[in-house]
Parts: C-alpha cells; structure tokens; sequence
C-alpha cells in the first residue's frame, strides 16, 4: 500500500513528463483507434456496399451457373431447399432471383440490361431495394411492371409511367418479349449497375422469360456478417452436391483482393505511429532514469530491495500508461461514432476510382468494440513492454556507481 | 568485547591491469560499540571506499570484513541489501531523502522496509523528530527544509532500522558552520545517551575536534588512528598504578 502511494507520489514528482507519456499513449491511442476503425469500416462499408448493391453477402446457384451465367443454368425452386438453406447458422434471410439479359427499348433508343426478376419483399428485405427509389413506386408482387436503375432511365429517356420494351433470349431457346409500365426509378451507387439494372417481379420474369418456377440464385443475408465467409464454408459441407454456395469474396474477387493489399498497407502506417510513440515514451523514461540515477542508488544502499524497486516502478509505469490508455479510448469512442455518423467523404480520382467498385467513395468508421479492446491492449502492451527498461537499469544498478557525482 | 567492526587487511584496487590505484591498502579497522569516530585524510585518500566497503555497498579486493561477526564479504549482493538494512544506518553528503516524501514519511520510509507497525512506526519518528529537533516539520518535503535540517531527518532516517552503527561520509560537506555544528551536537548526542556508534568520514577540522577517535587515512593507509594513542595512555596509567 505504501509503495502504491509512493509510486502515486512520484508519478506527479515532474509533472509535465508524466503528462508527456500520458499524452504519448492517449494520442496513440486514439490515433491506432481511429485508423484501424476506419480500416475496418471503410472495408466493412465497402463490401457491405458492393454487395447490398447487388450481390449479397453469399448466393447459393445451380452448380456451374457462375461460370456459365445462361437460363439453362437455372433451377427450379424448391421450398424444401429455401427451408434447409434458413436453417443453416448465422443465415438471416434468403430471396430468389431469376437473372438473365434483354435489350429495353424506348423511342428509337435501345439498350442492354440486367434484368433480375426478384420476390420484391423478400428482395427489399435483403438488398434494400425500396431504399433506393428516388421516384414512383416499389414493384407488388403481381405487378408485370419495372423498376429502372436512374442511369438506364436517363439513356432511354424514360419516366415513371413510362413504358419500355424489353427484347430478350428465354429459357431453352424461347424468344422473349413484352411491355412493361415503369413504375419507379431506384439510384444505386455504383455507376455499372446505375447504368444497367431493371427489375420486375419474380413471377413477371419467369413469364416473360418462359421460365416458369425456375430461379437462377438465391441471395442470403446473415446476422453477423463478418462470419459471413466461416458460414458459407459451413454451408458447403451441409448442401446438396447439386448446388453451388459462394461468398461476396469468391464472387467479387478483385473487391477482396483490394482489402487484403489495403490492409497490408494500413499496418505499415500503424507500424510507424507505433514505433513514433514507443521513441516518445522511451524518450521520457530516459528523462525519468537520469533524473532519478542517485535516489534509486541510495534506496538500494540504505536497504531497499531491487525488487521492490522494480514494482515500485512497474507500478508507476501501469498507472500512467493505464491513465493515458483509458483517457485516450474515452476520448475515440465519441470521436469514432462522431466519424461513424458523419463519415469523411473524399473526392478527385479516388474516388471515381472507388465507384469503379462500385462503392460509395465515405470513409466511415467500424463501430466494433473489439476495435477498441485490441487497440488498447496493443497500446498498453507497447508501454508496458518499453517499461521494462527501468526494471532491466534497475537490475544492473549499482549504488556506489549510481551516487557518484 | 563489543566489537562491532572488525576490517581485516582489506584492499580496494582500481585499475589492476594498467595503472593500479590502491585506493584502500591493507587496512585493519576495529570499531567497539559506542564509538564516536572520524576518518579523515586528504581528498582521494580513500575514506569513501572505505566506508562504503564498511557499509557493504563495495566489496574488497582483498581481506574480510566482519560486522557482529558476520563476515559481509561473504553475503551476495542481495543478502547485502537486506543486511544493510537491518544492520547499517547510512547518512550521505547530500540528496538523503526522498524528494515526494514528507520528513516523517522519509524516516518512516525505512521501517516500511523493515515491515514495522503503524504504531511501532508512529512512536519511533515522534522519538526521533524529538531527538532531532525538528517536531514542528515532521510533515514538510525536503524542498522545505534547510540543507542542516535534511541532514538531520537524514540522521533520524538511519537511526530508523536501529542499525548496528552510522556511516556518514562527509556529513557536514554541503553545511554552513552553524548547521554542522548543529549536526554534529545532535550526532555526539545520540551517542552519549543512546550509545549509538558513528563512523563519519570529513575534511573538517572543526568536526574533526568533535570526535573522540580520529583514524587518520593517506593514500589508502591508515597512518595514524588515535584510539591506539589513548590505549597506549592507558596502558601506561595502567602500569603506572
Ligand atoms: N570507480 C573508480 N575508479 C577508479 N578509481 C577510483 C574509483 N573510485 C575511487 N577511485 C580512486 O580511489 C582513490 C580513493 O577515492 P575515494 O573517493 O575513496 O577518496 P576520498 O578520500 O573519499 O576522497 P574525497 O575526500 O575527495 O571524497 C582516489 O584516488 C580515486 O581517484
Ligand atoms: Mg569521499
């Protein structure tokens, strides 16, 4: 108890160098929580977008249909598999989609598009689709009418209530055509899909494809969507032969291999900042242990054990990189819901370069409280790990040579 | 007899492979219970080495040095820690105490080490604050007090542990004429009622008239030691009735 004190004592003997380390390990703090939130959130934020654009976070097709993206491809649904598929762990929700080409007309302009014939509830569940109407109405489930991406509508000059001519190869060889009412005009952020998708009720499609019953995917949604990989492997051992199951990563891979070389680089950067915190507080404990050379060499003449020393200060290390640790993770947690709410946004060839992806070009933090954890403990692991300095000039202390002036 | 230093031929060599410095050479130091002693020699004479091979905070090149008969040059350096502890009260020329502590934490600071009570704790510093004379800055922090009254606390401090003896090199060097006299009436003072020893190293001469044994150091060597002067007085009282 007295050492305790006595290390409280001494923490506040200078002032301004405890400060100093404190400062040191609050900013690197905040400064490693911030990064790695930011990391993790604009990777979080990318997938989340790239793949609620469209993709999902996994889909389960026929086997070979990925390769070979055609109708014949398509299988039909089967209410069985749908239930087996929502049994699986970590799965939230599961929609189908009937996908497939046609050429849309309108006037005397044409052009090609995505058409996905979806389950609008289930669709809206998943992918949000309702979210992204900027104009009209959300499709019904008995609606033989549309919803056109906004770059689409722009090129064929259409409007809600428009209609548009669709020209398109149905199942096994059967030609496909129809008109069909714009009932709404959905934005995405990504200018591919901006440019290409259409929509119609999953029922409308198969009749216009002559695919009755059949679907070409379903998209899955999941609770924790960081597992969403462990729980695609999962599923692959547990399903039919017949089916393939991919994740978002097998799906976009150039989305995951841009995380991957992102990260990479993130890590050096923290490795700096690290390293420009640990020369920081090195710098003041050097400080602590010239100024401090001929009191430990009279402690240790008149009697006091090195061990004691040593605790003495390891203890006055502990509660001020503690201190600083705990200070500095009060101070992130607003700032990084502050950056989570109201994310930095950028601008120029980066971000044309991140709507290339198909993603909105925000910076918002990762929210995840193991961010905070992991930072903190790496931060305190850092300080406590350059404490050990005092503790190793402690060891080797001798007194005569430490009291000679 | 009450021996409580016993330092055989002991040798301290800086040095020995280029130019050897023999900063103690062949000394034979023998300190009875209650002695009030001081070492003093010209500067580099030795009597820092010495003490602090007395003291056990350097070991001798040479020779055995017991304390209550227990030979220290034996001990390991952490045996010695715990042993100065128990054993040896240690006033230094400067910088004593603890700058974050209290006069009374400091002297308290020493006990702490030694495990004693509060209570225990709590009556000693009030004996010895008395002793001192300083009740009234019991709780002042050195950076109050004036370089006599630090030495003093400093005094108080080693006096703490109920050490065997006192080594105190250079005691009064940083102290005005007033304070080291000061020092040195409350040290002689404890050594006439307490019969603690003292082993005070100094260049002083006024300190020096203080002692009652003054062992006189050159170039590592004893080369006078009065107690041999007053044995021999003795003897020769002794033959004389
Ligand atoms: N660490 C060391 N390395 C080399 N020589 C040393 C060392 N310490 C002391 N000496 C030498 O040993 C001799 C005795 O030194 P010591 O400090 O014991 O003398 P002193 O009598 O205490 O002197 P002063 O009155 O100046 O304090 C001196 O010649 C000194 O230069
Ligand atoms: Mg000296």
């Amino acid at each position: 108890m007295w050492l305790l004190q006595l290390a409280w004592k001494n923490m506040w003997r200078n002032r301004y160098r405890t400060l100093i380390t404190m400062a040191a390990i609050f900013f690197a703090v905040i400064l490693s929580v911030i990064a790695s939130s930011l990391k993790e959130g604009i990777f979080n934020n990318l997938v989340k977008n790239v793949v609620s654009f469209y993709t999902g976070y996994a889909q389960v097709h026929k086997r070979g249909y990925w390769n070979e993206q055609i109708l014949d491809n398509s299988f039909e649904t089967a209410p069985a598999a749908e239930q087996k598929i929502l049994q699986q762990k970590n799965v939230a929700g599961i929609t189908p989609r009937l996908e497939s080409f046609a050429l849309v007309s309108s006037g005397d302009v044409t052009k090609g598009s995505l058409v996905a014939g979806i389950d609008v509830e289930k669709e809206n569940a998943i992918t949000g689709l309702k979210d992204k109407l900027v104009q009209g109405i959300y499709l019904k489930s008995t609606d033989t009418a549309i919803l056109l991406a906004q770059g689409l509508a722009e090129r064929l000059k259409l409007k809600v209530a428009d209609t548009a001519v669709l020209i398109g190869q149905g199942y096994h060889g059967a030609t496909a055509a129809g008109k069909y009412v714009v009932k709404g005009i959905v934005k995405f952020g990504s200018p591919e899909l901006n440019d290409k998708a259409l929509f119609m009720p999953l029922a409308a499609a198969q009749d216009f494809y002559s695919a009755y019953g059949m679907v070409t995917s379903y998209v899955l949604s999941f609770n924790n969507t960081a597992a969403a990989e462990a729980s695609v492997i999962a599923m692959r051992s547990s399903m039919d032969s017949s089916y393939e199951v991919m994740s978002w990563g097998d799906m976009i891979p150039d989305i995951k291999q841009h995380i991957t070389a992102d990260s990479n680089n993130m890590k050096y950067v923290q490795g700096i900042l690290y390293m420009l915190i640990c020369f920081g507080i090195f710098g003041t404990l050097l400080m602590m242990m010239v100024e401090r050379k001929f009191e430990m060499g009279m402690l240790v003449a008149i009697g006091m054990k090195k061990i004691k020393l040593m605790v003495l200060l390891t203890v006055e290390s502990i509660l001020t990189v503690f201190a600083g640790c705990i200070i500095g993770l009060l101070v992130s947690i607003p700032v990084i819901y502050y950056l989570n709410r109201h994310p930095f946004g950028i601008g120029g060839e980066t971000a044309k370069a991140y709507e290339r992806f198909g993603f909105e070009a925000i910076f918002p933090t990762s929210t995840d409280a193991a961010i905070f954890i992991n930072q903190g403990l790496a931060v305190v692991a850092m300080g406590l790990l350059i404490s050990l300095y005092p503790v190793y000039k402690v060891i080797r202390l001798n007194p005569v040579a430490a009291m000679k002036k | 007899m009450n021996t409580v230093i016993d330092a055989h031929n002991i040798s301290k060599v800086y040095n020995p492979t280029t130019i050897p410095v023999y900063a103690v050479n062949n000394v034979h130091l023998h300190l009875q219970k209650g002695e009030f002693t001081a070492l003093v020699g010209p500067s580099g004479s030795g009597k820092t080495t010495l003490l602090n091979m007395i003291g056990g905070l350097d070991r001798p090149d040479e020779g055995n040095i017991f304390i209550n008969g227990i030979d220290i040059t034996k001990l390991s350096a952490n045996e010695l820690i715990s042993f100065r502890l128990q054993n040896i009260g240690f006033v230094f020329q400067s910088f004593n105490l603890i700058p974050v502590l209290t006069a009374k934490e400091n002297v308290e600071f020493i006990m702490q080490l030694q495990k004693a009570s509060k209570q225990q704790r709590e009556e000693r510093v009030k004996t010895l604050f008395a002793q001192i004379g300083l009740q009234d800055k019991l709780n002042e922090r050195p950076s109050r007090l004036s370089g006599g009254q630090q030495q003093r606390v400093a005094v108080a401090r080693a006096l703490a542990s109920r050490p065997q003896f006192v080594l105190a090199d250079e005691p009064t060097a940083n102290l005005d004429t007033k304070s080291a006299f000061n020092l040195l009436d409350i040290m002689a003072k404890l050594n006439m009622e307490e019969n603690i020893t003292f082993l005070f190293s100094t260049h002083d001469q006024r300190v020096i008239d203080r002692a009652r044994r003054v062992i006189t150091l050159v170039d590592g060597r004893i080369v006078q030691d009065t107690a041999e002067v007053s044995t021999q007085h003795e003897e020769a009282a002794a033959v004389k009735t």
